[in-house]
C-alpha cells in the first residue's frame, strides 16, 4: 500500500464522504438551504405563473433542486470543521487536502443527485414523459459535481463561522438562479440577460433537463454537455488549489 | 539509534510576531521527549508544524525520515496526534470515530475492528462505544482521542497537554499507557505544562521561551545544571559547632535551621564525604542526610527567566 498513491487517497476521500453524509446531511442549514428553499421558491413561482407549461415548471424545479442541494452541504463543511477543530484532526492525518475536498464534494454530489432524483420522480408522476434518459443522467451527474465544486469554492474564504459562508453563498446563488433560464425561458431573455446566462453552468443544466423532457433546447446538446464539463473541471481544479492555499489559515 | 524527529532552523511568523524563531533539535527513536515552555512560548505552534497542520516559513522538519512539507502523507502515516483540544467528531459515536481513523490510515476493516475493540477496552470506553461523543466527559473524550491516535500503531506519538484538566483516574490511565507504549518502542513527543509529569516521564526535555530553545537535556541534568551551589541538609544525634562544619572540605556555608544544618557546597560529593568523616572522627551519628536538589520547576523558572528580555 502506498499511502500517498491515488487509489489509496481515493479510498480515504470516500471515508471523508461517508463521514460528511453521517454528520452534515441533517444539519439545519443544509435542510433549509438545500431542500425547503427550492421547494418554497418553486411554489411561489408556480402560484404566480399559472400560464407556463408543466414541463417548463418541473424542469425549473429539477434545476433549482439540484443547484440548491448540491451547494447546500459543501460550503458549510470547512467552516463547521474549522470551528469544531476536527479540520485540524484531518490535517494531521495522512490524507491530502485535495482528497479531503474531493471527499466533501462526493458527499455534496450524492445529496444533490438523491434529492433531484426524487423531484424527477415527482415530474414523472405528474405526467411528464422522459424522452432522453441517458442525457438526463449524464447532466444530473455532471451538474451535481459542478455545483458541489461551486459550493466548495464558496467556502474558500478562511472563516470558521458557517453563517458567514451561508450568507455569502446565498448572495451568489440567488442571482445565478434568476439568470439561468429557470424562471424566464432563455428564448424570452433580453440580449444582456443571455450574456449573463452563458456564464452560468446552471443555464446549460436547465437546457439539458428541458431537452430530456420535451426535446426542446436552446443550445445544441453537445455544447450544453461540453460547457457543463468545462465548468466542472475548472471549478474542481480552482477549489482544490485555493483550499490548499487557505487551509492553514483556518487552524 | 536514528532520529525520529529532526528539526533544523524551523521558523514561524504570525504577522510581525515571530512565534518560533529558528529552532533546531532532534528526538531519538524510542525516546520520550518533553517540550516545555510558558504560555505563548511557541510549543503548540511547533507541534502543529511538526505534525503538518501549519506550514513553517523557514527551516525543515524531518519526521521518521520524511520531510513533513515535501512528503506529508508518508510522514503522517507513521505518527499519531493527541492535540490540546478534543477534536473527535461529536456527532459520531466513539466507534464511528475510530472506524473513520482506520479508513484514513488505510487499515483493513478487520484490523481496525480488532484495534478499536482492544483500545476501547484498555481505555475503559468499550461499554459506551456506541454513544455519541458529545455526551462524553472531558476525560472520556481525551481517552478516545488517544485511542484514535493509537489505532494504526504509530511509531511516533505527538501529545499536546494530554492530561490537562483531567481527573486523577484519567491522568494515571493515560500516563501508564504512555509508559507502556514507550517500553514497546514508541517514540513520544510530549508538550506539557506539568513539570512533575515531564520529570517522571521524559528522558529529555527541551525548554522553549519566546520562540527560542533555551535548554535541552535530561531532567536531572537540567536541575543540577541550574545551581552551581548545592545544598545538603544534615542532622546529628548531638550538637555540633557550626565553625567545625565550616572548616570541612567542600563546605562553603553552614546554617542551622531547627535541629538540622543546611550545608552549601560547591562540590556535593566532597562535602558529603567530609560530613561522614566528621561524624566518625567526632563520634556523632548522622540522623538524616538529604541532598536538596532543585526541582524541574526551579530549573524551568530559572531558565525561562534567564532567557527573558
Amino acid at each position: 500500500m502506498n499511502p500517498a498513491g491515488l487509489p489509496e487517497q481515493m479510498r480515504r476521500a470516500w471515508a471523508i464522504a461517508k463521514k460528511d453524509i453521517r454528520i452534515y446531511y441533517f444539519k439545519g442549514p443544509v435542510l433549509i438551504f438545500g431542500i425547503f428553499m427550492p421547494i418554497f421558491l418553486f411554489l411561489a413561482f408556480l402560484m404566480g405563473s399559472r400560464e407556463l407549461p408543466l414541463p417548463f415548471l418541473v424542469s425549473g424545479l429539477i434545476g433549482m433542486t439540484l443547484f440548491f442541494t448540491a451547494t447546500a452541504v459543501s460550503p458549510a463543511i470547512f467552516p463547521w470543521e474549522g470551528s469544531a477543530k476536527t479540520l485540524e484532526r484531518l490535517a494531521s492525518c495522512p490524507i491530502t487536502i485535495e482528497a479531503i475536498v474531493f471527499g466533501d464534494m462526493i458527499a455534496s454530489t450524492l445529496l444533490g443527485i438523491g434529492i433531484t432524483l426524487f423531484t424527477v420522480i415527482i415530474g414523472l408522476v405528474l405526467g411528464l414523459t422522459l424522452l432522453h434518459g441517458i442525457i438526463l443522467c449524464i447532466a444530473i451527474f455532471l451538474a451535481a459535481w459542478c455545483f458541489s465544486a461551486i459550493g466548495m469554492l464558496l467556502a474558500v474564504p478562511p472563516t470558521n463561522v458557517p453563517s458567514n459562508i451561508m450568507m455569502l453563498s446565498s448572495l451568489i446563488k440567488f442571482p445565478l438562479v434568476f439568470i439561468s433560464g429557470i424562471f424566464i425561458p432563455l428564448e424570452q431573455m433580453p440580449s444582456w440577460g443571455l450574456v449573463l446566462a452563458v456564464c452560468s453552468p446552471l443555464t446549460y443544466f436547465t437546457d439539458l433537463i428541458r431537452y430530456s423532457f420535451t426535446g426542446v433546447h436552446y443550445f445544441p446538446v453537445l455544447i450544453d454537455l461540453v460547457a457543463l464539463g468545462v465548468f466542472t473541471l475548472v471549478f474542481t481544479v480552482i477549489t482544490m488549489v485555493l483550499h490548499k492555499r487557505t487551509i492553514s489559515k483556518r487552524m | 539509534m536514528s532520529d525520529a524527529i529532526d528539526v533544523k532552523n524551523l521558523t514561524k511568523q504570525f504577522g510581525t510576531t515571530v512565534a518560533v524563531d529558528n529552532i533546531s533539535f532532534s528526538v531519538q527513536e524510542g525516546e520520550i521527549f518533553g517540550f516545555l515552555g510558558p504560555n505563548g512560548a511557541g510549543k503548540t505552534t511547533t507541534t502543529r508544524m511538526l505534525t503538518g497542520v501549519i506550514p513553517a516559513e523557514a527551516g525543515t522538519a524531518t519526521i521518521l525520515g520524511y520531510d513533513i512539507r515535501r512528503e506529508p502523507v508518508m510522514a503522517k502515516q507513521g505518527f499519531g496526534v493527541v492535540p490540546e483540544t478534543s477534536n473527535a467528531y461529536a456527532d459520531l459515536t466513539a466507534w464511528q470515530n475510530l472506524m473513520l481513523m482506520g479508513e484514513l490510515y488505510g487499515l483493513g476493516r478487520a484490523r481496525a475492528i480488532k484495534r478499536a475493540s482492544d483500545l476501547l477496552g484498555m481505555l475503559g470506553l468499550i461499554e459506551r462505544k456506541d454513544q455519541k461523543v458529545q455526551a462524553y466527559s472531558k476525560g472520556m473524550k481525551q481517552r478516545l482521542i488517544l485511542a484514535m491516535a493509537l489505532l494504526h500503531e504509530p511509531e511516533l506519538l505527538f501529545l499536546d497537554e494530554p492530561t490537562s484538566g483531567l481527573d486523577v483516574h484519567s491522568t494515571r490511565m493515560i500516563l501508564s499507557l504512555l509508559r507502556d507504549l514507550n517500553r514497546a518502542g514508541t517514540t513520544i513527543f510530549l508538550t506539557t505544562h506539568n513539570m512533575e509529569e515531564a520529570n517522571r516521564l521524559c528522558h529529555r526535555v527541551g525548554i522553549i521561551r519566546n520562540g527560542k530553545i533555551v535548554a535541552i537535556d535530561a531532567p536531572e541534568k537540567l536541575k543540577t545544571a541550574i545551581d552551581r551551589v548545592h545544598r545538603i541538609e544534615v542532622s546529628f544525634d548531638r550538637d555540633v559547632p557550626g565553625d567545625a562544619l565550616l572548616r570541612l572540605d567542600g563546605v562553603t556555608g553552614a546554617n542551622r535551621t531547627g535541629d538540622k544544618w543546611q550545608i552549601t557546597a560547591e562540590n556535593r560529593d566532597t562535602a558529603i564525604r567530609s560530613l561522614v568523616a566528621f561524624s566518625q572522627q567526632n563520634n556523632r551519628k548522622i540522623i538524616t542526610l538529604n541532598t536538596i536538589a532543585p526541582s524541574l520547576d526551579d530549573a524551568f523558572l530559572r531558565l525561562t527567566e534567564e532567557a527573558g528580555p
